[in-house]
């Protein structure tokens, strides 16, 4: 466990890249079995302990702690296992106490019931110096927040044992955590592991903005971006799985289309429910959220909201891996691929024919589609590589809609903004001349621009709820959304999706910001 | 408990306290024709007043901030009377100079404490209990999360990464008046007798330390020295120099920072803060709360910093509590 503190803490002050790789490669070279395995599904976020959630936790700091005190020091430090991890009382010679093991640690919150949870956790808690107990929450309720993201741990790990990452990458997600076969090849111990018959995820292809850029039909093939969840199937013949963008096995909340899955093969594509109300269309995203995060999903869901898929590109056809190939080689694939799937539940994206690149963007702008987000861009040429790669593909979407807001509450940011006051609750105007809140935006300002909200929120408070402060209703902020929906969580009615702050118009006056009704109007 | 009536009398207002019986203001943040100064930090002392009563290190600190100040040299213990009140001032160990205030008027006791710590410190007199009536404080770090570890331990952290890194030299970010000066005392008491390198930001509050009779050993100018001897020695400099320019003149240098709010570590992210150093010229909340302990007055009145915090715990430990709204005072001074 000290050792693993004494990780992270290093990992939180060491700014360059290869310091982190260095830091998290001798450490999984040092340290024995299951602990690194452990740690190290703990950075690339595959650890999960069902039972301990943030809750637990919580409960834990409250018998401990006055409530208010809590809530105001959480608001402070921002973040709520360091904010317990340095409140919890210490524990004289804590020396003297034997600092349980990572494994032994595992052991016991994989067992433990959710309602036993709190007291394991305190009673690991009062054997740990403030560094270990804000080492062992955030182990055990994920998202170490150090900087590291999945890829850098794999390639951490690539360096400690000379593999190639590109190789890890290709067997991780058909292991589990603590990877005990993926050491022992590592360490020349075993052979790469076996993974004939289990279908498994691999990397998706993701695309850049495509901001002021303009390219060449020619090169680039287009589509539309439809609005639901971007999922990849994988299918071996005696079983299918479901995965979301970050690699989630997302199969249980989906049975229907699991189901209608009977081929073998990799396919990406974008998960959508028909909406009664579009003829079957694609429906909107917001439709599709009624079904998401559900573990299991009732026969009524299945029949109101019926889910399909629109297919992008193939990754295997049968056993045949076909990455390498160009994206004009792959869509030829998919086109014979794709009339043997059950057609009620899967269809092909089909291609914009835009003559040119100005073509294209009358097509953009005509769409009306609610289920359309924009315009994706393919060179026809790229292979199917995993992550980012410049000028390979480029997403293109819709402008934002806009409106004029009035900032009536801000609160305390979390982790790197934990000083800022960079949340904010905006309203516009119902006839009646008073501020509604339409909505709450976190992002969208330059560091400047935070200091400047940060600053004017300081010097315009007039009211403290606990950590929410009111303010004059001066400041008015141009929000931009992507869609604005009914709602019942805002005063208002609605909500808006994805809202940031893309302009403050320290020039307009609060009362000439836009009306309830005219948002109202916007509603998909 | 009783009721005080030193509402009355004393009037907290956004830029300062205004003691009426004796037209005079504790720390005022706008100049004003009799201000009673607690300590030498720029939010508490500002220039322009025509007549100030303060420290004379706390004179001395005015003099070379803002030139030649008339003003009135009271030392620790020493009293004096205003229009009725009698005013006496007492070390709060917060920095060289510091002081609380206390007055005495219609038989009652009131201790203004300006900013406090409770911990030794080898630049300044330790801070004095004084029991009185209205207890005024400060509740900069009034957090239960904010525990200041013993200096000692941090010292060991610093000399223990100049140790690791031979090659490079550990450039500590510390606030000219106080920390500055207590990171090289502490440095000093550890048995660390090496040359330490200044900020040329430093240097004059430094020297005044030193004429003021606080040994500091053997500082030099980064200016007057070559980059390479300065590898494996320990640079002062104020927090805003560290990722500025200036630092281009050091051999790769390992930023650290000396400050109470070192111990969140998104804070020390925020400044770029490889080695945190956690060293307040604050009280923790441990000694926040021993302090009102100590003092026991029968009302609490809270100046600046985390007020909601205090008054909250002592409410929970049944005593009478309310939060001043100042303005002014900055939050991240220390």
């Amino acid at each position: 466990m000290h050792a693993f503190s004494n990780l992270l803490d290093n990992l939180i002050y060491t700014r360059s890249r290869n310091g982190k790789l260095r830091l998290i490669s001798d450490y999984l070279k040092k340290a024995s079995d299951p602990d690194r395995g452990w740690v190290l599904a703990a950075l690339t976020g595959d650890l999960d302990f069902p039972n301990v959630k943030a809750s637990a936790m919580r409960n834990m700091a409250m018998e401990r702690v006055d409530e208010t005190l809590f809530k105001l020091s959480r608001d402070f430090v921002g973040d709520t296992a360091e904010t317990i991890a340095l409140i919890w009382p210490d524990i004289k010679d804590v020396e003297a106490f034997d600092t349980p093991s990572i494994g032994e640690i595992v052991d016991e919150l994989a067992a433990v019931s959710r309602s036993d949870a709190p007291k394991l956790l305190s009673n690991f808690m009062d054997r740990m110096t403030p560094n270990e107990r804000y080492a062992l929450l955030k182990f055990a309720t994920g998202g170490m927040r150090v900087g590291v993201s999945a890829r850098l741990a794999k390639t951490a790990l690539g360096q400690a044992f000379d593999l190639a990452v590109e190789d890890i990458e290709e067997v991780w997600h058909a292991l589990t955590p603590p990877y005990s076969e993926l050491f022992a090849w590592g360490e020349g111990n075993a052979e790469r592991p076996d993974l004939d018959g289990v279908a498994f995820f691999r990397p998706f292809m993701l695309a850049h903005p495509l901001e002021d850029k303009i390219v060449d039909m020619t090169d680039y093939a287009a589509e539309w971006k439809w609005d639901g969840i971007r999922i990849q199937i994988a299918g071996t013949g005696h079983e299918t799985k479901l995965f979301s963008r970050g690699g989630d096995d997302i199969t249980a909340a989906f049975p229907d289309i699991a189901n209608a899955f009977q081929s073998t093969g990799v396919v990406d594509g974008e998960l959508l429910v028909r909406g009664e109300f579009q003829g079957g269309e694609a429906a909107s995203f917001n439709a599709l959220q009624q079904r998401l995060g559900r573990k299991k999903v009732s026969a009524k869901m299945l029949n109101d909201y019926p889910a399909f898929v629109r297919l992008y590109d193939i990754l295997f056809n049968g056993d045949i891996d076909l990455r390498e190939q160009s994206w004009t080689y792959r869509r030829k694939e998919l086109e014979k691929f794709v009339p043997l799937l059950d057609i009620e539940r899967f269809d092909i994206s089909s291609i914009l024919e835009a003559r040119d690149f100005n073509h294209l963007t009358e097509l953009r702008e005509g769409t009306r589609d609610a289920a359309i987000e924009g315009v994706m861009l393919k060179r026809r040429d790229s292979a199917y590589l995993s992550g980012r790669k410049t000028g390979l593909w480029y997403k293109w979407k819709r402008d934002p809609l806009v409106a004029d807001c009035v900032m009536m509450y801000a609160q305390r940011g979390s982790g790197k903004r934990s000083s800022f006051y960079s949340d904010y609750t905006f309203g516009c105007w119902t006839e009646d001349g008073e501020l509604y809140p339409v909505g709450k935006a976190y992002s969208g300002f330059t560091n400047e621009e935070l200091k400047m909200l940060d600053r004017f929120v300081r010097k315009n408070t007039i009211n403290r709820f606990g950590p929410v402060r009111e303010v004059e209703k001066t400041m008015v902020l141009e929000v931009a959304f992507d869609s604005i929906h009914q709602s019942k969580r805002h005063k208002s009615g609605l909500a808006m999706r994805f809202p940031r702050i893309s302009r403050i118009r320290t020039d307009k006056p609060a009362a000439e910001a836009d009306q309830v009704a005219t948002l109202k109007k916007m509603v998909t | 408990m009783g009721m005080t009536k030193a509402a009355q009398w004393i009037e907290p207002h956004p830029h300062g306290i205004y003691i009426k019986p004796a037209d005079a203001w504790i720390d005022p943040s706008r100049p004003v024709s009799r201000a009673l100064v607690t300590h030498g930090h720029a939010d508490h002392a500002r220039s322009g007043h025509e007549k100030v009563w303060a420290t004379p290190e706390t004179l001395a600190i005015m003099g070379l901030r803002y030139g030649v100040t008339s003003g009135q040299a009271i030392s620790y213990g020493d009293g004096f009377e205003l229009g009725g009140v009698k005013i006496s001032y007492h070390s709060a160990g917060h920095v060289l100079g510091s002081a609380q205030i206390l007055m005495e008027y219609a038989g009652e006791r009131v201790v203004a404490t300006g900013d406090y710590k409770r911990r030794a410190d080898p630049t300044c007199a330790p801070f004095e209990v004084v029991p009185c009536d209205v207890f005024i404080t400060e509740a900069t770090f009034a957090l239960p999360v904010f525990r200041h570890p013993d200096t000692a331990i941090e010292i060991d952290k610093l000399l223990s990464a100049r140790t690791a890194n031979p090659d490079r030299c550990i450039l500590v970010g510390a606030y000219a008046l106080g920390k500055a000066q207590r990171v090289i005392g502490e440095l000093r008491k550890a048995g660390y007798h090496s040359p330490i390198y200044l900020h040329g930001a430093l240097e004059k509050m430094c020297h005044l330390y030193q004429t003021l009779g606080v040994d500091l050993g053997d500082i030099r100018s980064v200016m007057d020295t070559k980059k390479d001897d300065m590898r494996g020695a320990i640079i002062v400099a104020p927090p805003s120099a560290l990722n500025d320019r200036w630092s281009r003149r050091l051999p790769d240098p390992l930023t650290a920072m000396a400050s109470g709010w070192m111990r969140v570590r998104q804070r020390a992210r925020q400044r770029n803060v490889e080695l945190p150093l956690i060293m307040s010229d604050h009280a923790d909340w441990d000694e926040l709360t021993q302090t009102m302990k100590d003092v026991a007055p029968s009302e609490t009145w809270v100046t600046h910093g985390r007020e909601d915090a205090l008054v909250r715990w002592c409410e929970l430990n049944q005593m009478k509590a309310r939060a001043l709204e100042m303005v002014g005072r900055e939050e991240e001074d220390d």
